[in-house]
């Protein structure tokens, strides 16, 4: 009891101590590792601290969208107390090397640690972990022998049968984007358009309320990203959805990496240079990727249990920077195709 | 008209021209956080980006646009019916439970649209409990009308269920002080109870409820988190679109500014259609007279329409949290709330003091100096509320930054080595300059809209008994709006609580609040998780939400 008021003491100074610092508008103290974060609390805390008992470094964080991120650094300019900016899409950490906010790494731990279609060709920035964007289908009603690629889900035997989730989403975007580097955009056109002719219904907010619709029977088939579902069969191993490894015959599934790379004008360069080094290395790799159900990149560490229970699958070895470079071409054509 | 008096004609214009430009430079530097923001936006009108625009012309306007208006349109009938009715109902009827309805039809105020829309899609959507019950027992649910449905109307019926409080808590202000006696005299010179209403009392309320309505117009223009869940892409959504999907921040501040434009037409329209028409006094101590007592049927049906919107709009929803918040306190609850909600509780509350100060001042110069600068200045103002979140969040810090960067260099200038380093654009200070640029309508409407009816003949008795400039303020004018004032408070309060953008982006590094504890839920697509800190948001909200009908019942 006595423990709890002195928390709730200690928490009510803290508080007041912020205050005051917060009015004043003081940067993070010198020695401390600064971090802009697209990636929750929730994911990145549980690292960042074991990281700090490891190292004794001290990192502090901010999070927000990476949109919001992006123009915060670049308008801070040589000023920003950021030393790392951290995303959950590579479009992104793309947009920001465009405009010179990132610079490069010449790190051999990270080129060893990390294939080579998951990093920037640059060195700018660097994949921490994958995300796996496949095929769910119901496990009642589908047979997986009739699944096989993203484009096949096109065809007019899935008319009324598909679930997809809004094209504003960038997980989405970047699929078509990578679809529009593998065949152009003519192929790729038609291709979307056929998904959406063949929609069940109108598309989802969510990959968690698709996978529900799948389940539900409202659509047969739909594409998430992996760690959606894990979340789900983690609580519910009943859950009667599966998830198919897209276009194994063809060039893979396609991915994405959540990732990060040093900021242009970062007061630590060494010490964040030393942190995405660890961060790329065998126990780092498992604790980023389990938080979230993710993959990790380097091909040494094991995944999560459950996710390695999906089995083995061919990537799409493209490199992940087309995503940004075609993100822009992807939306216009998804917005010609009618696709929401 | 305000100064005293002056010996000679040329002495009392200059004096007038010394207040005006005085009063001009005060509304100007009261507008310049929401300004600044706009002329950024504004800015960006002069490169032209022609490769998206066309692009956006072809595929992307028609749908957004006709989405937009149709979205506005549903919302703002249907609040300005909802809330008027209500305010009517629990300010001069009579009907049971009245007492309870009075404030409780408030609460939904506290829950923010996305939940709403969140609990509402998750409710009724086909995988929903609601559904699947049905064909679980047998019954066919295809036919029930989609709630995510293209043509909007789900998303136009939570967002005015979410949003009708604004005209209720204004419009009820306004019945309460306008007293029953008017609805009397009105009577008395033979027109019916109900004609009485229509003709006399409504009309007299009239700034309030465009007041309100112009708010939840602003909210929903400005809205992109409700309009998410449903994927009902308006204005908001292309914007963003542009933005993060094609990176193109030109064409997304573009886009911006045309909603800008928009808004400006539709305020300028709205205050020229009554800037002839003088709102006459309002007597405190209506609480006192008679209610109209309603009989038979129409006490019920009152009762009914106020427990269906009350259930419908904040019991439904608050329950579905409540079962998701407790599900997820064992692993999510820690002593870390206790710091989020107090900081929450912090940032509203010096910004409702900050926000209201402000529009008091405001409000009162754009009266007394009523010139073309002046009343420009405080439409300027309050635009801010119609900006999408994000685009307003990032028109203040941009400058915010450069600001900083100049002092920064200034410093390094003179101390050398030894300049301290200093972060104002995520400072306390900026915190607080963003919230004003983003809710000073909320504020000022309350506030503009009691001064109108403080009528001039006050203000001349006034000034005969020598009280002038600031003393008038303090005297006469502050007393009389009491309820304007609780009223903005209260709505700047939860707007502040409920708001992510501009919290997210000029935070000081550990200041997370419950908004931005939603935030990190909502981002990762974790909806039930986010359940516990919306819950904290709403009881929080529900503290000066309390003590403004608390104050009401006993002041106004």
């Amino acid at each position: 009891m006595s423990l709890k008021r002195n928390n709730i003491l200690a928490s009510f100074r803290a508080v007041v101590a912020c205050v005051t610092i917060a009015l004043a508008g003081c940067a993070p103290s010198a020695g401390e590792l600064v971090v802009y974060s697209a990636r929750v609390e929730a994911l990145i805390k549980p690292i960042l601290d074991s990281y700090t008992a490891e190292t004794g470094t001290k990192v502090v964080f901010v999070t927000d969208d990476a949109g919001p991120l992006i123009e915060r650094l670049n308008a801070e300019g040589a000023n920003t107390p950021a030393d790392i900016l951290l995303t959950v899409d590579a479009g992104e950490l793309w947009f920001a090397a465009e405009r010179g906010l990132l610079k490069p790494l010449d790190s051999p731990v990270l080129a060893a640690n990390i294939p080579g279609n998951l990093r920037d060709p640059g060195n700018r920035w660097f994949g921490f972990s994958l995300r796996a964007r496949t095929i769910a289908y119901s496990s009642a009603r589908v047979d997986p022998a009739a699944l096989s690629s993203y484009a096949d889900l096109a065809d007019p035997r899935w008319h009324g049968k598909l679930c997809l989730r809004t094209s504003k989403q960038i997980y989405n975007q970047s699929l078509v984007a990578m679809l529009i580097a593998e065949f152009g955009e003519a192929r790729t056109e038609e291709i979307v358009r056929g998904w959406v002719a063949n929609l069940a219904t109108d598309v989802f907010s969510s990959d968690v309320k698709l996978l529900e619709a799948i389940a539900a029977g409202q659509c047969d088939v739909g594409l998430v990203n992996t760690y959606y579902y894990g979340r789900i069969v983690r609580e519910q191993p009943e859950f009667p959805v599966k998830l198919f490894w897209a276009d194994q015959s063809g060039s893979g599934v396609h991915v994405n990496v959540s990732g990060a790379g040093v900021t242009a004008h970062a007061r630590h360069s060494a010490e964040a240079r030393k942190f995405l080094e660890w961060l790329s290395g065998p126990e780092a790799q498992g604790m980023f990727a389990q938080s979230n159900l993710e993959f990790p990149v380097s091909p040494a560490v094991a995944a999560d249990p459950l996710v390695a229970s999906w089995g083995p699958f061919k990537q799409n070895p493209i490199n992940i920077a087309k995503a940004g470079e075609l993100q822009a071409d992807a939306v216009r054509l998804m917005d010609r195709a009618g696709y929401r | 008209m305000t100064t005293v008096a002056a010996p000679t004609p040329s002495r009392t214009r200059w004096l007038k021209d010394r207040h005006a430009t005085g009063a001009a430079v005060l509304a100007f530097a009261l507008a310049l956080p929401a300004v600044v923001p706009l002329l950024v936006i504004a800015g960006s009108l002069l490169t032209f980006d022609a490769e998206v625009w066309a692009h956006l012309s072809r595929y992307v306007l028609p749908e957004v646009v006709l989405n937009t208006v149709r979205l506005l349109a549903g919302v703002v009938i249907l609040t300005g019916i909802i809330g008027t009715a209500l305010a009517w109902l629990t300010a001069v009827c009579n009907f049971p439970g009245r007492r309870f309805f009075d404030w409780a039809l408030l609460l939904p105020l506290a829950i923010p649209g996305y939940v709403m829309a969140f609990v509402a899609v998750g409710f009724l959507d086909y995988s929903g409990p609601l559904q699947s019950g049905m064909r679980a027992a047998g019954i066919a649910s295809a036919w029930l009308p989609a709630i995510r449905s293209s043509n909007g109307w789900g998303v136009i019926v939570v967002l005015s269920l979410a949003l009708y409080p604004y005209v209720y808590l204004l419009a009820r202000s306004a019945f309460t002080s306008q007293g029953r006696r008017v609805l009397e005299a009105a009577q008395t010179l033979g027109f019916s109870a109900r004609a009485a209403a229509w003709r006399v009392a409504l009309p007299m309320a009239r700034p309030w409820i465009a007041a309100g309505v112009s708010l939840v117009a602003m909210e929903t223009l400005a809205d992109f988190g409700t309009v998410s869940v449903f994927n009902y892409n308006t204005f908001t959504k292309a914007i963003y679109s542009a933005w993060f999907g094609m990176f193109s921040i030109g064409a997304a501040l573009e886009l911006a500014a045309f909603l800008m434009l928009f808004v400006l037409a539709a305020l300028w329209l709205e205050r020229h259609s009554r800037s002839r028409v003088r709102y006459g006094g309002g007597r405190s101590g209506a609480y006192a007279e008679r209610r109209i007592e309603l009989k038979g049927k129409a006490r019920w049906l009152a009762f009914t329409v106020a427990s269906l919107v009350f259930l419908v709009a904040f019991v439904l929803p608050f329950l579905q949290l409540l079962i998701w918040a407790v599900k997820h306190a064992g692993s999510d609850l820690d002593i870390r709330y206790f710091g989020f909600a107090l900081r929450s509780l912090l940032l509203a509350g010096s910004a409702a003091g900050v926000i209201l100060a402000a529009s008091v001042v405001l409000a009162y110069v754009t009266r007394v100096q009523a010139g073309p600068w002046t009343s420009w200045f405080s439409r300027l103002g309050t635009l801010g509320y119609a900006v999408p979140g994000t685009v307003l969040a990032v028109g203040i810090f941009v400058p915010m930054a450069w600001f900083n960067n100049l002092l920064q260099g200034w410093l390094a200038g003179v101390f050398g080595d030894a300049a301290p380093a200093i972060y104002l654009q995520g400072s306390l200070v900026t915190v607080l300059i963003a919230y004003m640029a983003r809710f000073l309508a909320v504020g000022f409407g309350p506030v503009d809209s009691s001064l109108q009816r403080i009528t001039r003949n006050i203000d001349e008795a006034a000034i005969s008994l020598g009280t002038t400039g600031m003393a008038m303020l303090k005297r006469v004018h502050l007393p009389l709006l009491r309820t304007g004032i609780a009223t903005g408070a209260v709505l700047v309060f939860v707007d502040v609580m409920k708001e992510m953008p501009i919290t997210l982006i000029t935070r000081p590094f550990g200041w997370d609040t419950l908004a931005v504890r939603v935030f990190e839920m909502t981002t990762e697509g974790e909806w039930e998780r986010a359940a516990l800190p919306a819950v904290v948001i709403v009881l929080a909200g529900l503290v000066p939400i309390a003590l403004l009908t608390r104050r009401g019942t006993h002041v106004a």
